[in-house]
């Protein structure tokens, strides 16, 4: 379990946050209905999430589950139906967008093309009536950040996409907001500077401090940049915790297929207590699981395994699932074998690549499948 | 920026290679060519009239209409001064300068009010989802498919004494006479504007309606109130839409013609009244041509100002 320092004390993250002094954002059963009638839309469904100051949060989903529904209530274009959204302890679900101390980073980025890069960034400020000198300042500690000096004084429609992205979030930082929405700012950018611009973004956020809320659908950019993510799915949040929680102990069967490449199984439950499970596999494995909190199982449970997890081992051997090759996928650094059990099921094993492992096979050869009971996990559906 | 600036280095500015300026070039010609035949047409048919008003604005008023082909200045020279008949002193040609100064004036408040309600209508329009933006459009153009002079006899009929404004306000207490609204420049502005919305309606709608809404959020984000938002991110940005808006309702206004006869009466005339009088009871064609022709470069100083605010407008992106 990964464990995270906020504000000197040692936080063990457990996904469970609702009595957390610490918190920026906090969303109390939000639900959010588009249109009426038969057009009637739930885009979200009694939302309830709570983000932590100064951290780095992803919302993580599928398109259309609500994530930028979300965000857009939080920067406050949108007003929920029924809930309440707090920032710092105080309710704003009917403020308008200018009265809340948060900025958006828009996906269109959304500069003004009447302004330069300066002006774009100084507006904020200017709106909030800063004196002169200072937002002479603040503009110049701005464009130095994103290492944007040198057009200070072009038109937004003469610079490159990444700069453009850069000047946005200069502009959504001038004003110093106590949250940072970002609506997939990276979408728009090829992969090279997609990287770039992660490692800059998580730059800014450990500069500034500021509570950074991120929303991509792109898993790999939310296991390497977050603090925390919050996977959703069709208007409701799946689980919330940290990358590796997320990766390594999903909540159930939609969080371990949405994130990382997986293989599911379905075990025979022999008997439970409290917190461990000893299940069944087919004929050959038998292994204690731990079971999780507050679940009662039934005769069958999912299990899931990560590919990496999975050894493979020629003829058979003990305790492991016996299966044929049906597939060999290589991948540089690893190579990937697609296994068909005698039982039927299909799982995806993946074997790294070194000089050492000279494991090798080939397509039809008989394998036996096994894995350490640890790497296990049940699924509560 | 100096040349010496490395982003500016790493990144050119699109140079046009040399094939790329031959092809605009054929390009341009073409189209040059294409449109040959309506710039012909448009070419006689506006200069063909304007070189006889030209010509007649420097003749002598003939007898009982027309002109006698004899040169003289007279004519210009009575657009805006005036010769005492008696003693044959000079001053101003005060009854011109009034209708030139109420032309002006009247042109420029129908303008001004047509603006103020033409923006909130357009805004609606774009801002409305694309299916009802037509019906919108359609409802706004619907006036144009009705003759002017019976539009015009609407608006009589509508703030007359015993119309339907003063009979109202009447039968409400509001007032114990009726206003006497027709026959006044209140009367021929609210013919003007009615008139010439659409005009201004139409331009702005097609501005507002390229208007991206993201950036109206995003000025929202930043902390603009409403009023910040319209100011410095909707104003700039339909800025063409109001310019050309505003020069085709000022346009019309200046020359109007039937609106002020029919609702201004006899007395409060605007340049086109008095164009018109000079060709038909007044019987001084030549005075007719130069007061045209003062309206013609009236309209065309408006024009000026107009492509040289579009053109600063497009150049800054
Ligand atoms: N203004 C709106 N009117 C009607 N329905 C809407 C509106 N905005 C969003 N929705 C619907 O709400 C649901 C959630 O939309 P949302 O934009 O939040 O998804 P998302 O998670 O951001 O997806 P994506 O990854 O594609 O951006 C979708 O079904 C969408 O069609
Ligand atoms: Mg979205």
């Amino acid at each position: 379990m990964q464990q995270q320092v906020s504000e000197g004390r040692v936080l063990i993250d457990s996904g469970k946050n609702s009595n957390d002094a610490s918190l920026m954002i906090e969303a109390i059963g939000v639900s959010k209905i588009f249109g009426s009638g038969d057009s009637m839309i739930t885009a979200l469904d009694a939302v309830s999430i709570g983000i932590r100051e100064g951290e780095f949060f992803t919302l993580l989903g599928p398109s259309g589950c609500g994530k930028t529904t979300l965000l857009r209530m939080i920067a406050g274009f949108e007003h929920p139906s029924s809930g309440a959204i707090l920032l710092d302890g105080s309710d704003i679900s009917e403020l308008p967008p200018y009265k809340r101390p948060v900025n958006t980073v828009f996906q269109s980025y959304a500069l003004f093309p009447h302004l330069t890069v300066a002006q774009n960034i100084a507006f904020g400020l200017q709106m909030l009536d800063r004196p002169k000198a200072e937002i002479a300042e603040t503009v110049d500690r701005m464009l130095s950040m994103v290492k944007m000096e040198a057009m200070k004084d072009r038109l937004t429609s003469q610079i490159s996409g990444g700069q453009q992205q850069r000047v946005a979030l200069a502009r959504a930082l001038a004003p110093q907001p106590k949250v940072l929405l970002l609506d997939e700012p990276l979408s728009a950018l090829d992969l090279k500077l997609r990287k770039e611009m992660q490692i800059e973004l998580k730059r800014l956020q450990h500069e500034t401090g500021i509570t950074f809320v991120f929303v991509t659908h792109d898993q790999e950019e939310a296991l390497t940049m977050s603090d925390r993510i919050a996977v959703m799915s069709e208007g409701h949040v799946l689980q919330v915790g940290s990358p590796h929680d997320i990766y390594e102990r999903p909540a159930n069967r939609f969080v371990a297929g949405f994130i990382g490449e997986t293989n599911t199984l379905t075990a025979e439950v022999m008997s439970s207590t409290t917190d461990r499970i000893s299940l069944r596999l087919g004929e050959g494995l038998e292994l204690d699981a731990e079971l999780p909190s507050g679940m009662t199982p039934k005769e069958r449970v999912t299990l899931v395994v990560r590919p990496e997890h999975l050894r493979l081992s020629f003829g058979t051997t003990g305790s492991s699932l016996p299966g044929t090759v049906s597939n060999v996928v290589y991948l540089g650094t690893d190579t990937h074998y697609h296994v068909r059990l005698d039982s039927g099921d299909e799982l995806v094993a993946r074997v790294q690549n070194s000089s050492a492992s000279d494991l090798q096979f080939g397509i039809g050869e008989a394998v036996a499948v096994a894995f350490e009971p640890s790497t296990v996990r049940v699924l509560r559906d | 920026m100096t040349a010496a600036d490395p982003a500016r280095q790493a990144q050119p500015a699109h140079s046009p290679s040399p094939g790329e300026v031959a092809s605009r070039a054929a390009e341009v010609r073409r189209n040059w060519l294409l449109s040959t035949p309506a710039l012909t047409l448009l070419f006689l048919a506006a200069s063909g009239p304007l070189l006889v008003v030209i010509l007649y604005s420097v003749l002598t008023p003939g007898e009982y209409s027309g002109v006698v082909w004899e040169l003289s200045g007279d004519a210009w020279y009575r657009v805006i001064l005036h010769r005492d008949i008696f003693d044959d002193t000079v001053s101003l040609a005060d009854a011109h300068l009034r209708i030139f100064w109420r032309s002006a004036k009247l042109s420029l408040l129908t303008t001004f009010v047509a603006l103020i309600i033409g923006f909130p209508t357009a805004y609606f329009v774009a801002t409305r989802p694309p299916q009802q933006r037509t019906l919108w459009l359609f409802l706004i153009t619907i006036p144009f498919w009705t003759n002017l002079l019976i539009r015009t006899f609407a608006i009589m009929e509508v703030i007359r004494n015993e119309g339907i404004v003063n009979s109202t306000l009447m039968s409400l207490g509001v007032i114990e006479a009726p206003i006497q609204l027709l026959y006044t420049d209140t009367a021929v502005l609210i013919g003007m504007v009615y008139v010439y919305l659409p005009l201004m309606v139409l331009p702005l709608y097609a501005s507002m309606e390229r208007l991206d809404f993201r950036l109206v959020e995003a000025a929202y984000d930043l902390y603009a109130t409403r009023l910040q938002v319209l100011r410095r991110v909707i104003i700039p940005l339909v800025k063409p839409g109001i310019i050309a808006g505003s020069i085709l309702v000022f346009i019309p206004s200046l020359g109007a013609y039937v609106t002020p006869r029919v609702l201004g009466g006899g007395k409060n005339m605007m340049l086109g009244n008095l164009i018109e009088l000079q060709f038909g009871q007044g019987r001084n064609w030549p005075l007719g041509a130069a007061l045209s022709l003062t309206l013609l470069v009236i309209v065309m100083i408006a024009l000026l100002v107009y492509v040289r605010n579009v053109s600063r407008s497009e150049s800054r992106g």
